[in-house]
């Protein structure tokens, strides 16, 4: 690989993307966006403060029922106990009551599990019957921390699969794929430059997004900085990647418009952006394993949430590392000029 | 002069149809020489193959003797007939570009200066106008100094002042010595740039040799040109198997005198009578044939 060619080709796409007004200003405009979309979304008051998770095989007594009648409290069904003393850990649930067994748990460090034991107390005044408490360790984490990860996640993955795929099936379309291909240009060098073009850039982009949202809006970051960018960094050269493949023979933008939807859509689903898989069938949750999505957001939200090292995300960094070198191999095998 | 393409038994099919049918050709390095054909001859097909944009289905290309690859790719210049450029690139950017894919190139400005795009440096290609685009799409096609340069109909579109300039432009070219590859529908321009020419009609070589050759060999006639509204078809239809196009007829002889004394028996006003030799364009009509192709 000759990397004077790569360069010359890099330069020329970044000159052409900085000159496309309007390909630059859906660029810089869809960070904003979705910026001020969640500082609206995320800084607005909530009438239902306080969350309470029942788990109740059998109905419930009088004074859990008078409980249940709290206004101003979310009451949300839990089939179990121990996959959702998480929730309280993490203060997504204030309390978790176990009425079959007349026990709750709160977090020792949250003031609504503190104000809605209160309440709990207050329904049982007077009962013999008065509930077991449990404490339990954990620090706070919102759906603002649990999503933003995901969010950057999924604009990486529009940024790259259409931004790569499209400019790609374009040049072929109009011929200048097969101008190129009459130079010494490999197919590697030009899909590397391809990769580096789009790579600053998403790379940019979503930091530009990350600031904004810091400043907008409080999020959790407890991991490494550098952690999170190389999480960003191989995901985005996977989907990148991915993005080539699609584009490695589709000369249309109507069918490379198609089969880039079949790829998106999924991973925007089933890959935890916006909700998570947990419960869904086993089928499906091994299904979104296949996904680069997948492994970018359960990786940053890792080191984001938990603060997880290098170690602790290995497993997705080797599936977004392995995964993005055969699928290159792939798209440069494939690749047709004309 | 040495070979420096050689062509042997070239095939290419798409499916049932076989596009180039067993073509072989030497190219003798300096010279240039012509493919010529009706639509879909098979020509833009053999020269993609020569070119390594295209992969032949039997057949072998030898560039000074051997498979096409670093060295061709390095030493060859391909003008296409059509060509999109990178959006929003200027006309020296894209020169710059294509200079770093190569081990040695020509200078900018100089082929700036050459082929008058000086003033158009800084200009965004697509505000470029037919003329000024091919001329550019040359100089891409001469940044790397080619040995060996592809030409896949330059002037098609070309106001006859661009072509003219084109030609002499490629002339150049040739007398600094480089091979040329030069693929054309304009007779005209074959005979006035090439040393060589091959006509190709349902993906086999027809004719080749030396365009005076190949006319001297294929005719020992001339074509006598009256205008039409002074020899009436019944007549010259009749008596003188004259064709007639536009406002001429033609009568094809090989005794003009005879055929003067003819017309003339038949009163026929001989002032604006032309005698010319029989050219390229007959020889392709007469090899070819005349039907349509698409």
């Amino acid at each position: 690989m000759k990397w004077n060619r790569v360069y010359a080709l890099f330069v020329a796409r970044n000159l052409e993307f900085m000159r496309d007004r309007a390909a630059l200003a859906w660029s810089v405009l869809l960070p904003i966006l979705i910026i001020f979309v969640f500082a609206f979304a995320f800084t607005e008051e909530n009438p239902e403060k306080f969350k309470v998770g029942l788990v109740a095989d059998t109905a419930l007594p009088a004074t859990a029922e008078q409980f249940r009648a709290t206004r101003y409290i979310k009451f949300i069904e839990f089939d179990q106990v121990e996959p959702n003393l998480r929730k309280i850990e993490r203060h997504q649930v204030d309390l978790l009551f176990d009425v079959d067994n007349n026990r709750y748990w709160i977090n020792r460090t949250s003031p609504n599990g503190y104000i809605v034991e209160k309440l709990l107390i207050a329904a049982y005044a007077g009962s013999t019957d008065v509930p077991r408490k449990t404490l339990v360790e954990g620090d706070e984490v919102r759906y603002i921390d649990w999503v933003i990860p995901g969010v950057i996640g999924m604009n990486i993955m529009w940024g790259a699969l259409f931004g790569i795929g499209y400019v790609i099936v374009r040049y072929r379309k109009f011929g200048v794929l097969e101008r190129l291909s009459a130079t010494p240009v490999t197919a590697m060098e030009f899909l590397s430059a391809q990769i580096l073009s789009r790579l600053w850039l998403l790379v940019i982009v979503n930091l530009v997004i990350y600031v904004g949202m810091d400043l907008f809006v409080d999020f959790r970051m407890h991991g490494s900085y550098f952690n999170l960018l190389l999480v960003f960094v191989l995901g985005s050269v996977n989907l990148i990647c991915c993005g080539l493949v699609v584009a490695a023979r589709i000369s249309s933008e109507e069918v490379a418009n198609g089969v880039l939807n079949l790829f998106s859509w999924p991973m925007m689903f089933l890959s935890g952006v916006w909700f998570s898989l947990e419960g869904a069938h086993p089928l499906m949750q091994k299904f979104a394993l296949l996904l680069p999505l997948t492994h970018v957001t359960a990786a940053a939200r890792e080191i984001m949430i938990d603060g997880a090292g290098i170690i602790d995300i290995a497993d997705h960094l080797l599936a977004l590392g392995v995964s993005s070198v055969i699928l290159l191999w792939i798209g440069a095998r494939i690749f047709r000029w004309e | 002069m040495s070979i420096i393409l050689q062509v042997t038994d070239l095939v290419k099919r798409f499916g049932s149809l076989t596009a180039v049918d067993g073509v072989s050709f030497e190219i003798r390095e300096g010279s240039c020489f012509g493919l010529l054909g009706p639509n879909g001859a098979g020509k833009t097909t053999t020269i993609e193959m020569m070119e390594g944009i295209k992969q032949p289905d039997g057949g072998t290309i030898r560039y000074r003797g051997e498979a096409l690859g670093e060295q061709f790719r390095n030493e060859a210049g391909i003008m296409f007939q059509t060509t999109a450029l990178q959006e929003f690139i200027t006309v020296r950017e894209v020169m710059r570009q294509f200079s770093r894919f190569y081990p040695h190139s020509a200078g900018i400005d100089d082929l700036a200066d050459r082929y008058a795009l000086h003033e158009f440096l800084d200009q965004d290609t697509r505000k470029l106008s037919g003329g000024q685009k091919q001329r550019l799409l040359l100089a891409m096609a001469l940044i790397n100094q080619p040995k060996i340069l592809f030409l896949d109909e330059p002037t098609t579109g070309l106001d006859p002042q661009s072509r003219r300039n084109l030609w002499e432009q490629v002339q150049q070219v040739k007398e600094q010595g480089a091979t040329i590859l030069l693929t054309t529908h304009y007779m005209e321009e074959a005979y006035e740039l090439c040393d060589e020419i091959a006509i190709m009609d349902h993906g086999r070589i027809i004719a080749h040799d030396a365009p005076d050759a190949l006319l001297e060999a294929h005719f020992d006639d001339v074509v006598v040109q009256i205008h039409a509204a002074d020899i009436p078809r019944d007549i010259g239809e009749r008596e003188f198997q004259a064709i007639y196009r536009n406002d001429s007829a033609h009568i094809v002889t090989s005794d003009v005198n005879k055929t003067i004394e003819h017309l003339l028996h038949f009163d026929i006003p001989l002032d604006r009578l032309r005698i010319r030799a029989r050219d390229l364009e007959d020889l392709f009509l007469e090899l070819t044939g005349k039907e349509l192709r698409t």
